[in-house]
C-alpha cells in the first residue's frame, strides 16, 4: 500500500512524500514504517501507543476511527493511507 | 441548500450594481435574487493576511455587502510575498486600515467594518455575532479552537482553510449537520511539535489558492447554491499540484457539537493549547539551560568580554543578518564540536531562540559545562538592541 505522509513529517522519513509498504493491516503498515524510520515515532502516537489526537488517518479517503475494525483493518495493495496532522498556518507573521 | 444569510426583505440593485455584477446576474445559478443575497450578505475574515488578503479581496469584487476584518498586527516586509491586499508603501500601516483602502478602492459601495482586536473569549460571540459566515484565516491553534467553538455556540458556518509550506487545507464546519474543526481534531498539538509558517515557511502563492477557496466556499453558502465543502477535507499539495478529498463525520462524541456537549461556553483557549505563561523561574533557566537575554549580552561584549558566540543558523539566514556569532549550522554542530572551546562558557544563538535552545541542550549533554541560549535570537536583537539589523 502506499503511505502519504504529509509535508511537516517528511524530514522523519528522508524527505519523502509517499512511502510503498507490503502490510496486511493498518496497524501492520504502521508498525513497519516507524521500525524503519524510528523518529517518526513519537509523532505519530502516545507513549502509550495510541494514535495521537492531533493525527488523523484515512485509509483511501474513510476516517479510520470510522472503519468498523479501525486500525486492524485488513489492507490491499492498491489502497492508500492517508496520515493528515492539524496545521494551524494562515495569516502567517 | 439553505442560505445562512438573515436579511428580509432583501435589499434592490442600483443601477451601478446592475453594470457591476452583470457577469453574474446572467448567471442561472446567481442571478438578481442572489446578487441581492450577496449584497445583504454579512462575512467576518478573521485575520488579513495570507488567506485572508484574496478571501476579503474576492469577496468584495463578488458584491458581499459587509466584510468584517479581525486584525490587530502591522504590514511587515516579510508579510508581501504573499499577504497581497498590502502594498510596499504600506509597512509600519494597520494592516486593517491598509485593507480597507484597497476593498474600498474596488468597490467602494462595500461596508467595511473594522475590528483593531485579538479574538478573545470574552469578545468572540459578540463579534461574530454580527455575521452570517465566519472565514477563518488565523494562523495559530488557540485562535481556531476559539472560532470553531463560537461558530458552533452560534450556529454560524465556519470556512475553514490552513497552509503549511507547500500544504494547504479547506473545509466548511459548523453548518446545520456537518462536522466541526472538533470533530476533525479533538485536541491541538502539544506547543513545539508542529513548526508555524514563520519557522517551517510558506510557498507565497499557497495561500493564494486556498484563500480563493474559502472565498468560494462562502459565496456558495451565501447563495445556497452548489455541494459545499461541509463533510469533506480537501487537501492540496502545491509541489505536486494534487488535490484530494477525504470524508469527515460529525463525532457524536464532539464535546462541543456532539449529542451530549460538555463545551457549552467559550473556555481558556490558551490553556487548552498548552500555552503556558512563563514563571519567572522559566524565564531565566529552560529545561536547565541560562537564558541569556540580548541586554545582557550586549552588556558583556560592550564591557570588552570575549564571549564565545555560537550562531547555529544556516549560512543563507548569516547573510541576511547577524551579530558577531561564529557560524555553526545546527546540523553540523555535532561534527565541528572541536571547533567550540570546553573550558569556556557558550552562548548560542539562532534567530528566534528556539533551535540555539536545542543546541544548549545538546552540547551541555555532550558534556559542555557552561551553556546559554540567547533569548528571543536575532529578532531580540533587531527590537531591543540594533534597529537596523535585519528582521526576516
Ligand atoms: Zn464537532
Amino acid at each position: 500500500m502506499t503511505i502519504y505522509i504529509p509535508t511537516p513529517l517528511r524530514s522523519y522519513v528522508g524527505g519523502k512524500n509517499a512511502v510503498e509498504i507490503e502490510a496486511g493491516t493498518i496497524a501492520a503498515a504502521l508498525a513497519q514504517l516507524t521500525e524503519a524510520n524510528p523518529e517518526l515515532r513519537q509523532h505519530l502516537f502516545t507513549g502509550e501507543g495510541k494514535v495521537r489526537a492531533f493525527v488523523n488517518l484515512y485509509l483511501n479517503d474513510e476516517d479510520v476511527r470510522y472503519l468498523p475494525a479501525k486500525e486492524d483493518t485488513s489492507v490491499r495493495a492498491t489502497d492508500t493511507l492517508s496520515i493528515i496532522p492539524s496545521i494551524a498556518g494562515g495569516t502567517a507573521r | 441548500m439553505a442560505t445562512p444569510v438573515e436579511s428580509i426583505p432583501l435589499p434592490e440593485l442600483t443601477t451601478d450594481d446592475l453594470s457591476r455584477y452583470s457577469r453574474h446576474l446572467i448567471l442561472p445559478e446567481v442571478g438578481m435574487e442572489g446578487q441581492r443575497k450577496l449584497k445583504a450578505a454579512r462575512v467576518l475574515c478573521v485575520g488579513t493576511g495570507g488567506l485572508g488578503s484574496p478571501l476579503a479581496f474576492y469577496l468584495a469584487a463578488a458584491g458581499v455587502g459587509t466584510l468584517g476584518l479581525v486584525d490587530f498586527d502591522v504590514v511587515d516586509a516579510s508579510n508581501l510575498q504573499r499577504q497581497i491586499i498590502h502594498s510596499t508603501k504600506d509597512i509600519g500601516r494597520k494592516k486593517l486600515d491598509s485593507a480597507e483602502e484597497k476593498l474600498k478602492a474596488l468597490n467602494p459601495a462595500l461596508n467595511v467594518v473594522k475590528h483593531e482586536t485579538m479574538l478573545t473569549s470574552a469578545n468572540a460571540l459578540e463579534i461574530l455575532g454580527d455575521y452570517d459566515i465566519v472565514a477563518d484565516g488565523t494562523d495559530n491553534f488557540p485562535t481556531r479552537y476559539l472560532v470553531n467553538d463560537a461558530c458552533v455556540l452560534l450556529g454560524k458556518p465556519n470556512v475553514y482553510g490552513s497552509i503549511f509550506r507547500f500544504e494547504g487545507q479547506a473545509s466548511v464546519f459548523a453548518t446545520a449537520d456537518g462536522p466541526c474543526y472538533r470533530c476533525l481534531y479533538p485536541e491541538p498539538p502539544p506547543p513545539g511539535l508542529v513548526p508555524s509558517c514563520a519557522e517551517g515557511g510558506v510557498l507565497g502563492i499557497l495561500p493564494g489558492l486556498v484563500g480563493i477557496m474559502q472565498a468560494t466556499e462562502v459565496i456558495k453558502l451565501i447563495l445556497g447554491k452548489g455541494n459545499s465543502l461541509a463533510g469533506r477535507l480537501l487537501l492540496v499539495d502545491a509541489l505536486e499540484m494534487k488535490f484530494r478529498e477525504l470524508k469527515l463525520r460529525r463525532n457524536p462524541d464532539c464535546p462541543v457539537c456532539g449529542t451530549n456537549p460538555t463545551l457549552t461556553e467559550l473556555i481558556d483557549y490558551q490553556q487548552f493549547c498548552g500555552i503556558v505563561p512563563e514563571t519567572k523561574e522559566e524565564k531565566r533557566l529552560k529545561n536547565g539551560i541560562p537564558q541569556m537575554t540580548v541586554k545582557e549580552l550586549k552588556q558583556r561584549i560592550d564591557a570588552g568580554e570575549d564571549v564565545q558566540l555560537i550562531d547555529v543558523r544556516e549560512p543563507y539566514e548569516y547573510q541576511i543578518a547577524q551579530i558577531g556569532g561564529k557560524l555553526i549550522p545546527q546540523n553540523d554542530v555535532p561534527q565541528r564540536l572541536h571547533e567550540i572551546d570546553r573550558e569556556r562558557e557558550v552562548v548560542v544563538h539562532c534567530r528566534s531562540g528556539a533551535r540555539s535552545q536545542k543546541i544548549a541542550e545538546f552540547l551541555k549533554q555532550a558534556g559542555y559545562p557552561n551553556v546559554a541560549n540567547v533569548a528571543g535570537g536575532i529578532l531580540a536583537w533587531a527590537d531591543e538592541i540594533d534597529p537596523s539589523v535585519q528582521k526576516y
